[in-house]
C-alpha cells in the first residue's frame, strides 16, 4: 500500500470540504473493496477521507412509503433491521447474503453502490425497487446512477448520503453465488409496485446491472413463477469467465428470476 | 503519522503509527499479539479475525487508525485466568484443528456466531456462517462439531462434556 494522509470528519459536510481541498483524495467507507485494491497498488489515493465518524450518514428509518438507509449503514445492520425485514423482507435477505458475516460487519451500502461491481447484490435491488440515490448535491434514480461497469454518475468528491427504497407490494431476490467469492454469478431481484413490475439482473451483464423487459411483460400478465416458463434470456451481452460461460449465465437468469418470483409470492420451495 | 488509542483485550494502548498500518499489523508487530494470523491478506480466509466492539471483522482489511477508540479482542483475550474459553476447549476436545493456522480465526468466528445466534447451532447454520473462514487441513467436519459443542458449553458456562473425538 502506498502512503496516504488520513482524515476523519464527523459530518458529511466536513467530509465534502476535505474532499474538495485534497487532490487525489478518496472516500473510505467499510474499506472492503478499497483496502484490498490499495494493497494491490491498483489504487493509490494521496488522502483517505474516512466517513466512519459521520453520524449523519448512519441509520435506517421508515419515512412514509419509503425505507431510507444511510450510506454508512453496514450490510449486517440492514439484514438485522426490524424495519427493513417488515417493510421489504427481500432487501434484508439480500443484505444478509452479501459475502460472509465478517464482510457484513464492515461493508456498507454506500460503498457497495458507489463501487457498482457488476457482481454486487445491491444494484439489483436499487434498480428493481426504483430506489433513489441521495448525494450531498442531488438525487438520482437508480437508472441515472448506475452508468456501466464499475461506473456511476458520481462526480469527483460527491458523497452518497443515503438510499431511499420505495415499498413494494411484492419483492424477491434469488442469487446463484460464486462458491469461492460469494458474489453473484447471477442475481435477480423482482419487485411489484402497484401495476409496475421490474426484473433487475446483476452478475451477468457486460455493462453491469440491467432490466429484463421480456420477463417484466410476462409477469405483468400474471405475477407467478409459471409466467416465466419457456422464457429464455439471450446470451448476447452476457459475461463469460472461468466460472461460467455466457450461455450458462443466461440460463441462470431464467432460473433465478423464477426463484425470485416464487419467493416474492410466498411460494418458495 | 497518526495517533491511535485502543483497548486491546481489556488493556488500553496508545501508539503513533503510519496511517497505512493494518489492524492485523498493529496487533502482531506493535503489540506482539501473534495469535492473529494472516492467511491470505486478500480478505478471503478469516485467519485474521478479531472482535471489534464485539463483532468479528477481518483485521487484514481494517486500518488501525480507522478504529481509534474501539475495543478489540484477539484470540489471546479469550482465555480467562489460564483456563481455556469453552470454545477453545471444544476445539481441543473435538479435534477441530490439524496444523492450527486457521484456528484462531475459526474460534473468533465461532464465538461471534454464538453472540449473534445463540447456543443452539445446527450444522447448516454453522457451515453457512463459516463462509468467511477457510481451512486447508481438516475438511471442516470436526470444526463444525466443535462449534456446536462449544456453543452449547458457552450457554452452560462450563467446559464441554468430555467426549472422544472421531
Ligand atoms: C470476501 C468478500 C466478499 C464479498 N462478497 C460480496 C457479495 O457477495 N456481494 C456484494 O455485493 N459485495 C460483496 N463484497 C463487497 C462488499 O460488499 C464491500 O463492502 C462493498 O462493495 C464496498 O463497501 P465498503 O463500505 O467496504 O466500501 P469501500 O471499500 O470503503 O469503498 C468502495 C468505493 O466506494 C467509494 N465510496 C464509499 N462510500 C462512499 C459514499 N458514501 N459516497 C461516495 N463514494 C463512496 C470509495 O471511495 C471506494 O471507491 C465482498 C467483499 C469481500 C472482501
Ligand atoms: S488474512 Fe485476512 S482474510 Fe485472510
Ligand atoms: S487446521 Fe490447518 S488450516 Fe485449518
Amino acid at each position: 500500500m502506498y502512503a496516504f494522509t488520513y482524515h476523519k470528519p464527523t459530518s458529511a459536510r466536513q467530509a465534502a470540504t476535505l474532499l474538495a481541498k485534497k487532490e487525489d483524495a478518496k472516500i473510505l467507507a467499510g474499506g472492503h473493496t478499497l483496502l484490498p485494491t490499495m494493497k494491490q497498488r491498483l489504487a493509490s489515493p494521496s488522502a483517505l477521507v474516512d466517513l466512519g465518524a459521520c453520524a449523519d450518514l448512519k441509520g435506517i428509518a421508515r419515512k412514509g412509503r419509503n425505507i431510507v438507509i444511510g450510506a454508512m449503514t453496514t450490510h449486517a445492520e440492514v439484514a438485522d433491521s426490524a424495519e427493513v425485514r417488515e417493510a421489504i423482507p427481500a432487501l434484508a435477505l439480500l443484505a444478509g447474503h452479501i459475502g460472509d458475516p465478517h464482510v457484513r460487519h464492515r461493508g456498507t451500502i454506500g460503498g457497495s453502490v458507489a463501487n457498482n461491481d457488476p457482481a454486487a447484490d445491491y444494484p439489483a435491488a436499487l434498480l428493481a425497487l426504483g430506489a433513489t440515490v441521495v448525494t450531498n448535491k442531488r438525487k438520482l434514480t437508480a437508472e441515472e446512477f448506475f452508468t456501466g461497469l464499475y461506473e456511476t454518475a458520481l462526480e469527483e468528491g460527491e458523497i452518497i448520503t443515503k438510499v431511499s427504497f420505495p415499498l413494494a407490494s411484492k419483492a424477491g431476490y434469488a442469487k446463484f453465488r460464486n462458491p469461492a467469492s460469494r458474489y453473484a454469478m447471477v442475481g435477480v431481484f423482482v419487485a411489484k409496485r402497484g401495476s409496475e413490475i421490474r426484473v433487475a439482473v446483476t452478475g451477468a451483464g457486460e455493462g453491469g446491472v440491467f432490466r429484463w423487459p421480456e420477463a417484466e411483460a410476462a409477469l405483468k400478465a400474471r405475477f407467478a413463477p409459471k409466467s416465466l416458463d419457456g422464457l429464455k434470456h439471450t446470451a448476447k451481452g452476457i459475461n463469460g469467465d472461468i466460472h461460467a460461460d455466457p450461455e450458462y449465465r443466461a440460463h441462470l437468469i431464467g432460473v433465478m428470476a423464477k426463484q425470485a418470483v416464487a419467493q416474492a409470492t410466498g411460494k418458495a420451495g | 503519522m497518526a495517533t491511535v488509542s485502543l483497548t486491546v483485550n481489556g488493556k488500553a494502548v496508545t501508539a503513533n503509527i503510519d496511517p497505512r498500518t493494518l489492524l492485523v499489523q498493529f496487533l502482531r508487530e506493535n503489540l506482539r499479539l501473534t495469535g492473529t494470523h494472516v492467511g491470505c491478506d486478500t480478505s478471503q480466509c478469516g485467519a485474521c479475525l478479531v472482535h471489534l466492539d464485539g463483532k468479528a471483522v477481518k483485521s487484514c482489511t481494517t486500518l488501525a487508525v480507522a478504529v481509534d477508540g474501539a475495543s478489540v479482542t484477539t484470540i489471546e483475550g479469550l482465555a480467562a485466568d489460564g483456563a481455556l474459553h469453552p470454545m477453545q476447549e471444544a476445539f481441543r476436545e473435538h479435534h477441530g484443528l490439524q496444523c492450527g493456522f486457521c484456528t484462531p480465526g475459526m474460534i473468533m468466528s465461532a464465538v461471534d456466531m454464538v453472540n449473534r445466534r445463540g447456543h443452539q447451532l445446527d450444522e447448516k447454520t454453522i457451515r453457512e456462517d463459516l463462509d468467511g473462514n477457510i481451512c486447508r487441513c481438516t475438511g471442516y467436519h470436526n470444526i463444525v462439531k466443535a462449534i456446536a459443542a462449544g456453543a452449547e458449553a458457552m450457554g452452560k458456562g462450563t467446559a464441554p462434556v468430555r467426549q472422544a473425538a472421531e
